[in-house]
Order: C-alpha cells, then sequence, then structure tokens
C-alpha cells in the first residue's frame, strides 16, 4: 500500500532527509517514530504531495507521487500536524467543502459526511463552528476531514500532540477502530502510542531510517524505549566519531 | 472549474460571517454617496449660475449633467477602490497559509489554476456587489433628470472591469507572505503607483510615454466611463487580470520548486 524508496529531501545545503525507505502492507498501522527535527513531518508531507522529494520515490496505493500526483491525492487522507480547519464554518459546512474537493459525487455527499461524523463521534458538535471547539474536537474534526472520502491510505502528522490524557485515549481508539478498513502511517514521538495501535514501527533519526521491523518483533526482549535510544544514540555516536578523531 | 465553483462559495461564506466584508461594503457606499452627493451640489451652483447669464444657456456651454456628476463619481470610486480593495483581497491567500489550509487545498485533487481561480471568483463576488450597490447612485438620476444612459452602465462596467484587476494584483500579493498587514500594504503601493503611472508620461514623451499612459488604468477606464467601448481597452483589463492570476500560480507553485 504505501513504498518508499529512498526518499530525500534538501533545502540547499540543509538536509531534512536523507534517505528513507520503508513500506506498509494493507491493513498496517505503521508507527513513524523519531526525535523532534528528524524529518518526520518533512517526509509525511512528501508522502502526501504537498512537497516534491529532492530524489527517490514514493508509491501510494499502487501510484506513484511524483508522477501520479493526482491520483495519491485522491487515495490518501492526510491530517497534517494542525488540523487544517477554517473557523468560521460549522462542522457540517467543512465536511462538506472538504468532500467536494476531495471529489465525492454529489450523492454520495451526504451520506459519506454523516458516516465520517459518526466515526469521530461529533454528533453532538455539528452546528458548532470549528474554531469554537476544544483542541481534542478539533483534532477530531481533522480525523474526520481526512477520512470522509473513505481513502484506502490515512497519513496523520502527530495526531495526539497537545491534547489531555482522556482526547489521548479517545483518538488512539478512534485510530484503532479506523485501523480496520485503512492503511494508517502515524507520526509521533510519544512512544506508548505506537505500542497502543501501532502493528510496525520505522524509527527515524537525522533523516534516515534506523529501524523497521514488526512491533512484536523490535519489542521481543526489549522495550521500545529501550529500542529507541538504542537506535538514535546509535546514529549520535556515528556523527561525534569523526570529530572525536580531530580531537585526538 | 467544478472545485473552482466549491473553492469560491467557501470563500464568500468566509466573507460574510466575518465583519470585514460588512465593514468594507459600508464604508464604500458611505463614501460613495457622499461624493455623489458633493458633485451632484456643485452641478447645482453651476447650472444656477448658468440661469442667471444674460445670453441663456445654447450649445456647448450648457454643463452637462453626465459629464459633470457621472463621470466625475466613477473617476472617484476608481480612487476610492484603490485604498479599499487591498483591504479586501490580503487575506484571501495569506490567511489559508497561516492556518495551514493551504495544506489541506493542495494535497487535495484540486490544481492549483482551480484553486486560484475560486479564490479570485470568490472576491470578485464581494466586490462587484458592492459596485453595484455604488451604482444605485446614478440611477437614481435617470428619475430625477435627463442625463444620457448608456455612459451610466459602460462606465459601470470600466469600474467593474478595472476593480477586478485590482482584485487579481490584491490576491497575487497576499500570495507572497503569511502576513496579512505586508499583503494590504504592498497591494495598496503596487495599485496606487499603477493609478498613477501615467503622470509623468507627458514629460517622458516619446514612446515610452504611450507605453506609461496605456498601462494606466484611469486612461483605459476613461472610454467606457464616457460610454465607448473599446476592444483595447477590455483586453487591458482582460490581461491585467490574466497577469495577477498568472502571478499568484507561479507563487502557490512555488513552494514546490526547491
Amino acid at each position: 500500500m504505501i513504498e518508499v524508496n529512498n526518499l530525500a529531501k534538501y533545502y540547499g545545503d540543509f538536509i531534512a532527509v536523507r534517505d528513507v525507505t520503508f513500506s506498509a502492507e494493507k491493513g498496517d498501522v505503521l508507527g513513524f517514530l523519531g526525535p523532534n527535527g528528524a524529518g518526520k513531518t518533512t517526509t509525511l508531507r512528501m508522502l502526501a504531495t504537498y512537497l516534491p522529494p529532492t530524489s527517490g520515490s514514493a508509491k501510494i496505493a499502487g501510484y506513484d507521487i511524483n508522477l501520479q500526483s493526482d491520483d495519491v491525492r485522491r487515495s490518501i487522507g492526510y491530517l497534517p500536524e494542525t488540523p487544517p480547519l477554517y473557523p468560521e464554518m460549522t462542522v457540517v459546512e467543512y465536511l462538506n467543502f472538504v468532500a467536494q474537493i476531495k471529489g465525492v459525487k454529489k450523492r454520495d455527499l451526504k451520506n459519506k459526511i454523516e458516516l465520517a461524523i459518526e466515526r469521530c463521534f461529533l454528533g453532538e458538535v455539528r452546528q458548532k463552528l470549528c474554531g469554537q471547539l476544544s483542541k481534542g474536537f478539533k483534532q477530531r474534526v481533522g480525523i474526520a476531514q481526512a477520512i470522509v472520502h473513505n481513502p484506502p491510505v490515512l497519513i496523520f502528522d502527530e495526531p495526539t500532540s497537545g491534547l489531555d490524557p482522556k482526547q489521548i485515549i479517545e483518538i488512539r481508539q478512534l485510530i484503532s477502530s479506523l485501523a480496520q478498513d485503512h492503511t494508517i502511517l502515524i507520526s509521533t514521538h510519544i512512544l506508548p502510542e505506537v505500542n497502543s495501535v501501532c502493528n510496525r514501527v520505522v524509527i527515524i533519526d537525522r533523516g534516515e531510517v534506523v529501524l523497521e521491523s514488526s512491533l512484536a518483533e523490535a519489542t521481543r526482549s526489549r522495550s521500545l524505549e529501550q529500542v529507541f535510544l538504542e537506535c538514535v544514540s546509535r546514529q549520535e555516536d556515528k556523527r561525534t566519531k569523526p570529530l572525536s578523531a580531530v580531537g585526538s | 472549474m467544478k472545485n473552482s465553483i466549491v473553492i469560491s462559495k467557501r470563500e464568500i461564506l468566509s466573507q460574510f460571517v466575518s465583519p470585514v466584508a460588512y465593514f468594507v461594503i459600508t464604508g464604500f457606499t458611505l463614501l460613495a454617496g457622499y461624493f455623489f452627493f458633493n458633485l451632484l451640489s456643485i452641478f447645482n451652483i453651476v447650472v444656477d449660475r448658468y440661469k442667471q447669464m444674460p445670453y441663456g444657456m445654447s450649445g456647448r456651454d450648457i454643463p452637462n449633467l453626465n459629464q459633470w456628476v457621472i463621470e466625475g463619481y466613477y473617476q472617484t470610486l476608481l480612487i476610492i477602490l484603490v485604498f479599499l480593495t487591498p483591504l479586501l483581497t490580503m487575506r484571501l491567500i495569506s490567511e489559508e497559509k497561516r492556518r495551514g489550509t493551504f495544506e489541506l487545498l493542495v494535497t487535495s485533487p484540486v490544481s492549483v489554476a482551480e484553486i486560484v481561480l475560486g479564490k479570485f471568483l470568490g472576491a470578485a463576488f464581494t466586490v462587484i456587489l458592492m459596485i453595484l450597490l455604488a451604482g444605485i447612485f446614478p440611477l437614481l438620476l435617470c428619475f430625477y433628470g435627463n442625463p444620457e444612459a448608456p455612459p451610466i452602465f459602460t462606465g459601470l462596467l470600466g469600474v467593474i472591469l478595472c476593480t477586478l484587476a485590482f482584485v487579481s494584483i490584491g490576491m497575487a500579493a497576499s500570495s507572497f507572505t503569511e502576513s496579512q498587514v505586508v499583503a494590504g500594504i504592498s497591494s495598496m503601493v503596487v495599485l496606487l503607483l499603477l493609478y498613477v503611472v501615467h503622470s509623468p508620461a507627458e514629460a517622458v514623451g516619446g514612446s515610452l510615454g504611450e507605453v506609461l499612459k496605456y498601462l494606466s488604468p484611469v486612461i483605459q477606464t476613461r472610454d467606457l466611463i464616457t460610454g465607448v467601448i473599446t476592444l483595447k481597452g477590455i483586453i487591458y483589463f482582460i490581461s491585467l487580470i490574466a497577469f495577477g492570476l498568472f502571478m499568484t500560480a507561479r507563487v502557490l507553485d512555488a513552494h514546490r520548486w526547491r
């Protein structure tokens, strides 16, 4: 469903993503982990066709992000770091707008919007303005806009950041319930999140993949925290070595 | 095209649930009404003076309602619009970028051209509504006087075309930045420059002078305001609108260059 090959993104001399390769099958919930600034958001933006990669390619639902970007856009639901809401629209108006620009047919509009509202438990706020919602509800509306056109692949960028514990649990349950019908890619730096919703894990650091495996395999003998710290510090050693060599 | 309509509808909804559109429209009609009243009062005084003249009124000297009131009115509208249009257009793209909704639009199966066209149509709706409201004043003259009717309509068309060009330029300015203030100020400066671009034309002279005159929206609307529809004028405005739309589309595409 998702196939990423040697994806890289440079901003002039600055390397945001050096070389990212991973894949996910249909039905996978893939946790995309890494410390802040590792290149998670940039990678997701490239997969969502917001940014073009400097080099490398990726296929989503069989479509190439460089060559068939419109088909990719139809096949993904994308939730950016901050949910892209129009504060002056009501939840229903907003979902109606998103469904239309995502290419949902007129006769399916009502059904699909109702389904998204139901799945994200937005019934009680449907006529409220997006700008007046609490952060948890905003996030849920953000997820609703990602699933409204029922795409095979969902890409969520830190869906639980800034939420209170109860909201976090709700969002996780929601994501788990979506996993039955969708392939999901979630970026996060919160490790328990991966434990509770994902079945595969990819860890990146400084723009490079340092671990790709199933969650069960990665955590067979150690906790995810240990795995994560090991992967990230190994990278740091590699970086500092040449410097210490100069010193001696 | 269907997507553009969807985007423009959303844009119109946003404009009319926020107070900005109402304030701009109210301010505009207030200013327009005041200037119209001024022009009409002056015209009345002039007519009174002529009545007192011993030779009576004859031939070309008769003060003309069209010339004194309607043409002056439309020209005044243009200068008001130079300042008010940027207030409507400054948020068009910059706000989408700041809120992150731009990311939603770009990652939807919608082309950049459709986004730009939709945004433009949304803003165009508001300015056309606003100008039509101000167009009521000269229409009133038809009931209380006997002006030549066609220039009222061609003049209105001229003001609308010119303002659509202003909108297109304002939107381009808005696409450069996330800051509405920067977008507003820069489009105001550009529009004001465009408005006075012909003033050194006589001093410069030659073909450059002609070019400066051609570039001026004031001179290009003159024909329409006096009741003459010329292809030259229409082409000028359509190309100015197209230029603004093209610039906006290029800027929105630019994040894909790096």
